[in-house]
Parts: structure tokens; sequence; C-alpha cells
């Protein structure tokens, strides 16, 4: 058995680690529940933020910068991918947006290994945030601990945006009952058009964010689309609050399975997935969520 | 049918059934060696540094006249990393275009397939990366041929050598997939017989890219060394982790292997002071003649120096063409019986030799560290020592099931 500090440090561990799947997790949720489309294209987005931020950081030589540049990048592709070809698979059955989405995804990750080669990109944190902190019960790198202070910003932020404001209202009215805003002289698709911008460049922002903790390569979504995946599905599909207490459990356990028994941490995420599902086959806030 | 067509006809008949007139006609036909490799995909980069390796080698027998008055070709296939598409790709190289030799695969159970497939055609085939079974009872033959290191001698030799002078005090973290597997169990044989004490062993599922959890209780306990055992991307998220979590000033970090492709990718930081073996890394050119030679071609024909793995398929192509050469044939058990009757060869660094009893290729390692400036583009590691071929560092052919 583990003395206390190691239990709390590991405990620690794996709240920011589910802070990190809640933020992996957040902008393939939020195009989901407001558009139920299965955006397949996420991780890709992701792996697109993260190499547009070594770009930025290259140039412009302040990661700061690129943190604000590179998401909006990755969100401008968001736009123009569902104006000009998402758009048009409205109204189909859910299976085309996704198919659509997954061959997106394929050009991506080709394309980028066809303009930036097979090999990955050094992506290092700002020298600020290089190092490690000293918690008294251990030492906890400081990038992580910025990491969580972002990802507050970031929920709180769409808290806001779509729980107060107007146009976070007509977003919710509209997933809800198309129909009726539309009698209502609301022009829906151009609100899609920003859920899914805002969707799309909160993956990039998960991209760059994840580049200085986990490298900048190609095939880096694939690992995260599983895990975002996971996170939604227990979370129940759709549902922010969902997604946030998903990912708080499941960095949970992965934190206190690869403790006592690491062997086992990657099916215990599936089996707690599995086991969600058996009693709430909708997820965790699938019905009561904010945005359903 | 008129008269001189009937003429023109039986002629030509009768030439294409007299035998010497077909062996004429063979010789002049290029030898062609099929190479498959997964060159989409994520070992894409590495199979990338292989086909130029062969191609070197392609390239500089058909300056010297090629093999037996033929010219060499060597084809590329793609076989995506899954063993199926492998076996269908050797299956297309040898009875499509006529592939005299396979060299390549990438990866332990693409080259068991691939393997299958030239044994059941009767066609030589030398592997090209790290795999114990493929020179051990039941996946080995008479004609596979194995030039690449495997698990056993890797991670014999860096166990050694890291527990001698790193630290005797150790944390292993390697992927729960066969390579991991048998090279954390070697290193903890190698530990124990130094001497020193295994703290802890942790398992992680291959292609993961979250090791947060593992390492509140490995810094708690303090090695000596950290050894990590993570291929690819894995291997560089580990390393920034670890980083992450203060831990490189506190022990030693080391992997059975330093991949360049993943140093350059990784950046000098991240590798920086972290010791591996090698079997090959293009600064020996400063030391070894055939070394200078093959750096100097891929410099010319890719303007990059050859990378390991680039290594072995430059020497697996050179060695069927002397296999050829020796035996004065391209039937696969008299090139096979040739290799072992004249087993040293030195194509690149210095002598090697295929052990009679189980086709093993000796060779060779380096123990090479991180720098903390790259000299140029490629000068990323440091060559710290060298480990001469043995072949005490692999299983004996009794204990493969070869005796």
């Amino acid at each position: 058995m583990p003395d206390l500090s190691t239990l709390l440090a590991q405990v620690f561990t794996g709240l920011v680690l589910g802070m990190i799947y809640v933020l992996l997790a957040i902008g393939l949720s939020l195009i989901f529940g407001l558009m139920t489309v299965v955006n397949f294209a996420h991780g890709a987005l992701f792996m697109l933020g993260a190499y547009f931020g070594v770009f930025l950081l290259a140039y412009t030589k302040s990661f700061w910068i690129a943190l604000l540049v590179a998401p909006l990048m990755v969100g401008v592709l968001g736009l123009l991918m569902e104006r000009f070809l998402i758009r048009r698979l409205y109204g189909r059955s859910p299976d085309d947006p996704l198919l659509l989405t997954f061959g997106l995804s394929l050009i991506l990750v080709e394309g980028v290994k066809v303009i930036w080669g097979k090999i990955g990109l050094t992506l290092d944190p700002p020298r600020a945030l290089a190092g490690a902190v000293n918690l008294g019960f251990m030492a906890f790198p400081a990038y992580r601990l910025f990491l969580i202070v972002v990802i507050v910003a970031v929920l709180i932020g769409l808290y806001f945006f779509l729980g107060r404001t107007n146009i976070g209202l007509i977003i919710r009215a509209g997933s809800r009952d198309p129909l009726m805003v539309r009698a209502l002289g609301i022009d829906l698709s151009r609100v899609w058009l920003l859920v899914f911008g805002i969707g799309s460049a909160l993956a990039g922002l998960a991209g760059i964010l994840a580049g200085p903790m986990r490298g900048a390569y190609a095939e880096m979504g694939v690992t995260m689309v599983i895990e975002s995946f996971v996170v939604i599905v227990v979370g129940g599909m759709g549902s922010l609050l969902g997604a946030v207490v998903a990912g708080l459990l499941i960095g949970q356990v992965v934190g206190i399975t690869t403790l006592f028994l690491p062997k086992a941490a990657d099916i215990m995420v599936f089996v707690v997935m599995a086991v969600v599902l058996l009693v709430r086959p909708s997820g965790l806030f699938g019905e009561a969520g904010l945005l359903e | 049918m008129d008269r001189r067509s009937f003429l023109a006809t039986t002629a030509a008949g009768a030439a294409a059934l007299s035998f010497p007139a077909i062996l004429r006609a063979q010789s002049k036909e290029p030898l062609r060696i099929g190479c498959p490799l997964p060159l989409t995909g994520p070992f894409a980069a590495l199979a990338a540094d292989m086909q130029r390796g062969a191609q070197l080698a392609e390239a500089e027998l058909n300056a010297k006249s090629g093999v037996m008055g033929r010219k060499v070709e060597v084809l590329f296939r793609d076989d995506q990393l899954k063993p199926a598409v492998g076996a269908q790709r050797t299956k297309e190289l040898i009875e499509n275009d006529k592939c005299a030799f396979i060299v390549g695969g990438l990866a332990a159970h693409v080259q068991m397939a691939i393997n299958e497939q030239t044994k059941k055609s009767k066609v030589l085939y030398i592997s090209t990366s790290q795999s114990d079974e493929i020179s051990a009872k039941p996946d080995t033959s008479p004609i596979t041929f194995h030039e690449a290191l495997n698990p056993t001698i890797t991670c014999r030799v860096m166990g050694k050598w890291a527990a001698e002078n790193l630290g005797k005090k150790w944390w292993i973290v390697y992927a729960d997939y066969a390579w991991g597997k048998q090279c954390n169990a070697v290193l903890q044989e190698a530990l124990k017989k130094a001497g020193g004490t295994l703290l802890g062993a942790t398992p992680y599922p291959l292609g993961s890219a979250e090791f947060s959890a593992h390492l509140p209780k490995i810094q708690a306990a303090k090695p000596d060394v950290f050894m990590n055992v993570a291929p690819g991307a894995d291997n560089i998220a580990l390393h920034k982790q670890v980083i992450s979590f203060g831990m490189k000033k506190d022990m030693k970090i080391a992997q059975p292997l330093l991949w360049i492709s993943y140093l350059k990718e990784g950046g000098p930081e991240l590798y920086q002071d972290v010791h591996g073996a090698v079997n090959w890394y293009w600064e020996l050119q400063d030391s070894i003649p055939t070394a200078k030679k093959f750096v100097d071609a891929s410099m010319k024909k890719f303007n990059l120096p050859p990378g390991d793995y680039g290594a072995y398929s430059y020497s697996g192509v050179l060695e069927v063409a002397r296999g050829t050469e020796l035996a004065k044939s391209t039937e696969a058990d008299a090139v096979a019986d040739a290799l072992r009757k004249n087993p040293v060869y030195d194509h690149f660094k210095g002598k090697q030799w295929w052990r009679a009893c189980d086709n093993k290729s000796f060779q060779d390692l380096w123990i090479v560290k991180g720098r903390d400036k790259a000299k140029g583009d490629w000068g990323l590691m440091e060559i710290v020592s060298k480990v001469g071929a043995n072949e005490e560092y692999d299983r004996t052919c009794a204990e493969k099931g070869l005796a």
C-alpha cells in the first residue's frame, strides 16, 4: 500500500489528467451537442493546431501569440469545411457527415505528411513553464498547472457564451427545435457555421496545448480521438457538463488503476464506459444536459 | 498459314525450347529484389530510410556492372504495417514480378508473415528489423536470414552497459507488446546479473500519449536510472513528461535504442544525455572507411545521412548480391549455403558475420547519448563507447530450438 503522500500525488495527477481529457473532448462535444454531427476530423484539427503552433512559434518567437492564433487558423479551416462540405449533408443520415469528416481527416493527415514530412516536429513549452513546481507532496509540471487555468477559462467562457448571450440562446434553441427557430426568421445556417468554427478552434487549441506534453506528429490525433470519444460517450453525447464530469472521472480511473495495476489502466477506462452505458445508455448527463 | 510464317513460328518455337537459349535470355533479365516496407502509416519515416538504403545498394551494384552481369532492380511495395498485406505483396513480388530475393520488413509481426510466404515460395529472405522469433524455431528456416539486431541482443547490451555505467537502481516503463515485453525481461535479467536492484517495472498500452499517471510513484521511488522502453511517438511523449515532472535532474535516463529520427522529432533538449544503443550512426564515418563511403553516397544521392534502419536494408541487398555471386545462382538453398560457408562481410561498419546455425548476423553496437547542441542538422548524438560483436549477446542456437 503506497503512503499517503504518494496517494495524494496520484490523485492530484489524475485530476489534472482529467482536465486535459476535458480539453481534448470539449470541441467534439460542442459540435455533436448542437449540430448532431459526429466530427471525425476532430483529431486531424487537433493535430493541425499543434502544427500551426510550431510554425507560428518559429515565425513569431512567442508561444503566447501562437497560442492565440493557431486555434483561430484551425477555426477558419473549420468554417470552410462546414460552409463548403458539411452543410450539404444536413438532413441526411447522420452517417454521411461522419464518413465525410473521416475522409477529411485522412486527407489532412496525409497532406501534413506531404507538406511537412513524415518525421514529427518539436514543440517545447515556453521557458517560464518548462520546469516542475514543488507542491510539497510532489514536484509537478508548471505547464500542467497552467493548463488548468486555460481549461477553466475556456469552460467559463463557453458557459457564459451559450447560457448568457443572445446568440447562445439562439444556438441552444436551434439545437432543440430548428424548425421553430427558422419560423421565427433566424438564419440557422449561420449559427451552425459559427458552432462548427468554435468546435474546430477548440480542437486546435487542444492541439497546440498538447504539443509540449506529447509532441507534434501527423498521427497525434488518432489516440486523442479515442480519448475524446470515451469522454463524451461516458458524459453523454453533447453534454458539456457531462464531458467535464466524465473527463475528471476517467482521469481518476486511469490514475488510480495505474498506481495499483498499471496493466489494467487502459481496460478499466472501457470497463467504466461499459458500466455507465449499461446503467445509463445515453451517458451520465445524456438527458439532463445543458445542451440537449 | 503460309510457308514463311510456318517457318518463322517453328523457328521461334525451337529457339524457345532450346534450354541454353533460355538461360542466355534470362541472364539478360535484371535481378529483381523485392522490398516490402510500411511506406505509409506510423513507421513511414523509418520505412523511407530503409527504402533509401536499398536504393543506395542498388545504385552501387549497378555502378559496377550489376550481379553476374545482370542489372539489379529493387522493387518496393507498401505493406501498410499489416501482416496480411505484407504476405500478399510478397507473394506478388515473387510470382508476378519474379523477384529472386526478398529483403525488408519492419515490425516483427509483418516480418513473420513475409517469412511464411518466402518459405512457401522457396525464396531467400533477409529480414531487416528487430525480432527474436525470426531466427528461432519455429519461424526460422535454412533460407531465412536476419540482418538486424534483436530485442535480446539490444537489451542485454544496453542493460549491462547501463547497470555498469549509469546506476544500479532502476525503474523500467515498457510498452505492453512483443518487443517491449521481451526487452523488459532481458533488461531485468541483465540488471540482476550486474548486481542491480529493480525498483519497479510498469507496462503501458502501446500508442499512449499520456504517461503522467505513471510518474508520481517513480518520482517517489527515486531510481538511479529511468529506462524508457517506449517506441514511436510514445517515446517522445514519455521523455517530455518525465522532464516536465522535474525527474531528469534526479536520475539518468536511458533506453534500449536511440533512433535518430526521434531525436530529430523531439529536439536536442529532450534527448540531451539520454543514453541508448545503436547498430549504426553516421558519425562512425570518422573512424570507419566503409562507413564513410556509405555516408558519402547517401549525402550525394539524398542529401541526408543514412539512418540505422537504412543501414540494415543497404546491407541486406548487398548480401543477397554477394551470395548470388558466390553461388553463381539465385536459387535459395544455393545462395544460403554460400553465405553460410563465407559468413564474413563488411559493407558499412566493420566486420559482420552470419552464424551458421540460425542465419543470424552478428555485428558491433555502439552506446550513444543525445548531444545538448546538435552539430549541423543530423549531428544529434555522440558516440560513448563501442560494444564489439559477440555471439554471447544472443540466445544460443540450443535455446532457440535449433541445436
